[in-house]
């Protein structure tokens, strides 16, 4: 079987109030079952790697196939657990310590 | 070489400072190097003095732009008559067939925009991106509806963007794509709104150049045509003699 490509994307999280992991997966996993169904969304083999409330950024992997919907899925996101929130893409990377290194 | 990245149409009331002030820092920092916000009137020189300066201090370059709403063609080339030369970019909203069509063909017009919520009001079809591709109008996109709207309305605004982008990119029409937000919060990062723009059907290059070359062009050939030595296309003052 092929290997699956994937991406990791670093996501800054711009909000007044912070939201719990499960609150924030939540909200990207709507956006892109809202955006692009539930097909579109079993696609995308989301998963949140880490979730740093002090600096807001959080790290999420997906396949590479799936990017652009997740990219966009995530662009779209105004609100985070009924507060108002924006999330925007710092960086993608193929592997996780070229996207910290990236960020940091 | 570095993209340089353009929002036109932050739609902040510019009389109000602050938010004013806000926006455009806020630009700057997601990396915007040129922003412009509509007028709806004649502009005082002040008044384009002070966003100019306010945008400069935070190394961005304000670029001045005229929205209208036409209701007649007269209307249009009315208005154009009277501001095209005071204003770098120009931007037409099409409330009627017979206004798009002349928006099109009128080489003074920039953008060509379309209601968001009326799609019975985008004109633009086969007809209308012929027209754009013969002469310099682009097709401006605002992502704020795409953010806003949920359900029927935003799946009948997807269609309709698709459809136009596709007849778009068939006639050759460039694409610009904006934010049109008046609050920060709808505010995103270029690439960002590029990755927006995948929804439509554009592809990565092209959702690009839609926030990057395309409105850099249609700046840079209007300050060029608007300078003091700008004589017709191709011909400029190079320098002059002494009488």
């Amino acid at each position: 079987m092929k290997r699956v490509k994937r991406r990791y994307l670093a996501l800054q999280l711009e909000c007044e109030i912070l939201p719990t992991e499960r609150e924030f997966i939540d909200a990207v996993w709507a956006a892109v079952t809202k955006l692009f169904g539930e097909v579109g969304a079993s696609t995308t083999g989301l998963s949140l790697i880490s979730f740093d409330l002090n600096r807001k950024i959080a790290v999420i992997r997906t396949s590479l196939a799936a990017l652009n919907i997740v990219k966009a899925s995530v662009a779209v996101i105004t609100g985070i657990a009924g507060k108002e929130a924006a999330v925007h893409v710092l960086a993608v990377s193929g592997t996780l310590k070229a996207l910290y290194s990236n960020v940091n | 070489m570095t993209r340089v990245f353009t929002d036109l149409h932050l739609r902040v009331n510019h009389k109000d400072q602050q938010a004013t002030q806000q926006i455009i820092n806020r630009a700057a920092r997601f990396g915007y190097s040129l922003v412009s916000i509509p007028f709806t009137s004649a502009m005082r020189q002040e008044e384009l003095a002070k966003l100019k300066a306010m945008s400069t201090d935070v190394g961005v370059d304000f670029v001045s732009r005229a929205d209208f709403h036409p209701r007649t063609e007269n209307d249009l080339t009315h208005f154009l008559r009277k501001f095209r030369r005071q204003f770098e970019v120009i931007s037409i909203s099409c409330d009627t067939k017979e206004v798009a069509r002349q928006a099109a063909k009128d080489r003074r017009v920039d953008l060509l925009s379309f209601p968001s919520l009326d799609y019975h009001k985008r004109f633009f079809d086969r007809a209308e991106a012929e027209l754009a591709s013969g002469c310099l109008a682009a097709l401006e996109v605002d992502v704020k509806p795409l953010l806003v709207l949920e359900g029927p309305s935003r799946v009948r605004l997807l269609m309709s963007l698709r459809r136009e982008v596709a007849v778009a990119r068939e006639f050759k029409v460039p694409i610009v794509l904006s934010s049109g937000v008046a609050e920060e919060r709808f505010m995103r990062y270029p690439r960002d709104m590029a990755s927006l723009a995948y929804m439509v059907g554009l592809d990565e290059a092209s959702a690009l150049d839609a926030v990057s070359t395309n409105p850099e062009e249609i700046v840079k050939r209007n300050r060029v045509k608007l300078s003091n030595r700008f004589v017709a296309p191709g011909i400029s003052i190079v320098k002059e003699g002494k009488t």
